[in-house]
């Protein structure tokens, strides 16, 4: 008796990994297949340029307040930090490097890519999520109008082309920040902190580095609340579940490919 | 030119194992409205969605002007959908756009009219359903009767041949209903569309349909003109006709007995 229902318990648990590991699998198939179905139809929303650039006002522009100002705060802390360890090695010039390099290489993408993730992709889930639920994108496709090109794509290329330049702006308003800490607070020369900045940063291997990261954390991200929208069941819970799931998944999938990148720019 | 705009030929159609409609034959006849009528969850919306090619059915095929839906590939179910028109339940206005851009969505997706002809288009398609008033108007101020009405003149923005009306009487008040109800008789005509009405509301469907089908456990249960159906002796179309409480479709959903369940506690969780 006991072992029968030990059998049955474990059997169970296994079923159940069982069956969530294929809905993981099938969610996966489904997001690739949508990330091609938009690369396709982007096409026919190219030809409507207003659309994307549209949303590029409520992904990228909307989102300029809480990037600019998470900036500051990140430059001014990591100037303080950078300047309370430097000194002891009596480096503390340095510190405009050390704020840039982070920045640019590390901070810049990958936390304007965690706060686009929570400021415009739950926006974008919710949407799509609503307008699914609403009936509005089965009336587009009644109406012969095909909503990935209509609006997926449109939404997708706003991302992809928002975050490289929100991530740029995080960096530059992150150095402002770094500079306002270092220079008139603390002290440090305002030529060191500069010149030093301009000799050890480079162009290729730090800025553009930096850009390519932000670059793939926009498709990812993006894509990511977009698939999470337009998979969404059409419930209220769906609509909330799938949010949720839109910040959890692409601060993931973002830290994931950060270390990932990271590696191969390091390597190449 | 065929007699009917659309054919349903021995349709079956389920999902997660169940069969919804079981063998389902019906026309509809260019130029009249006809409507479906049954219970819900007997699949008359799922019908719509079979001539609007939104699915497939497992068995049989659905015929529009001609073209079997499902052997269409996406150009060419688009290209059939041209000559649809479509109001959905709740009206599925664009919530980011404005009444006026709502109407002109379809003509400016669809064709190349310039920006002056559609005004006018939209204008009088507004005036039409008796909002032309309301164009500037976004969908979050309008009561659900205006929403409807305004989804129906976008439904008809293109002048289609045939306009599909999910349960457009649901939830609106006594006055919305009958301007609904003369707005579909009226712009049938007026267009020469055939109108494909889904329902469950008695009184307001037989106003002004020609023809209608009654759907139950996945078939034709009983069809006829509103007249013939009103005279109906058959058990299930006299029960849903005259609203009476228990028949054909039973009151209690099927279960265990009452009163072992009653006394067995445990079971009955």
């Amino acid at each position: 008796m006991i072992k029968s229902k030990l059998l049955y318990s474990i059997t169970r648990t296994l079923r159940g990994i069982g069956k969530r590991m294929i809905e993981r699998i099938w969610r996966l198939g489904a997001g690739t297949r949508l990330f091609f179905l938009t690369i396709f139809y982007s096409g026919e929303s190219f030809k409507r340029f207003h659309l994307t650039l549209r949303e590029i006002y409520f992904t990228g522009v909307m989102s300029l307040l809480i990037i600019v100002v998470s900036a500051f705060f990140v430059g001014m802390v990591l100037a303080l930090q950078g300047y309370n360890t430097l000194q002891k090695y009596g480096s503390s010039e340095a510190i405009g490097v050390l704020v840039a390099l982070s920045l640019v290489r590390e901070l810049g993408p990958v936390v304007t890519a965690l706060l686009f993730a929570g400021r415009a992709g739950t926006a974008i889930t919710a949407e799509i999520g609503l307008m699914k639920t609403t009936e509005q994108l089965s009336a587009m496709e009644m109406m012969a109008v095909n909503p990935i090109a209509r609006v997926i794509a449109p939404r997708f290329w706003a991302g992809v082309i928002s975050m490289p330049i929100l991530a740029t702006l995080f960096s530059m308003v992150g150095i402002l920040g770094g500079y306002m800490v270092a220079v008139p607070l603390i002290g440090v020369d305002d030529g060191a902190f500069w010149s030093q900045m301009q000799a050890n940063v480079d162009f290729r291997t730090d800025i553009v580095d930096g850009l390519i990261k932000s670059l793939v954390f926009g498709v990812a991200c993006t894509m990511i609340a977009l698939f999470e929208g337009f998979d969404a069941p059409p419930t209220a819970e769906g609509v909330s579940r799938a949010t949720t799931r839109t910040v959890v998944i692409s601060s993931l999938t973002v830290l994931a490919l950060d270390f990932v990148l990271t590696s191969f720019m390091l390597v190449i | 030119m065929t007699t009917n705009i659309v054919e349903i030929d021995n349709l079956s159609f389920g999902y997660k194992g169940r069969l919804l409609h079981k063998g389902i034959n019906m026309v509809f006849p260019r130029g009249k409205v006809v409507a479906i009528m049954g219970g819900s969850g007997s699949g008359k919306t799922t019908l719509l969605r079979l001539i609007g090619g939104q699915i497939k059915p497992s068995k049989g095929e659905v015929r529009v002007d001609g073209e079997v839906v499902h052997k269409q590939d996406r150009d060419g179910i688009y290209k059939l959908r041209r000559k649809m028109g479509m109001l959905f339940q709740h009206g599925a206005l664009f919530t980011d756009l404005s009444v006026f851009d709502n109407v002109a969505f379809p003509m400016r997706e669809l064709t190349d009219l310039p920006e002056s002809m559609i005004r006018d288009l939209v204008l009088m398609k507004l005036n039409a359903v008796g909002l032309r008033g309301a164009y500037n108007f976004m969908p979050t101020e309008l009561s659900g009767g205006m929403a409807r009405r305004v989804a129906l003149a976008r439904a008809v923005a293109l002048d289609p041949n045939i306009i599909m009306y999910d349960e457009p009487f649901a939830g609106l008040d006594p006055i919305s209903m009958g301007v609904i109800c003369d707005l579909i008789r009226s712009l049938n005509d007026a267009l020469g569309a055939t109108s494909i009405i889904v329902s469950h509301d008695v009184k307001e469907t037989f106003l002004i349909a020609d023809y209608v089908y009654f759907v139950a456990n996945g078939e034709v249960a009983a069809e006829g003109t509103p007249h013939d159906l009103m005279q109906s002796t058959l058990p299930f179309v006299h029960q849903f006709v005259h609203g009476e409480k228990d028949g054909p479709v039973p009151f209690h959903y099927p279960a265990a007995n009452y009163q072992s369940e009653l006394l067995n506690q445990s079971s009955a969780k």
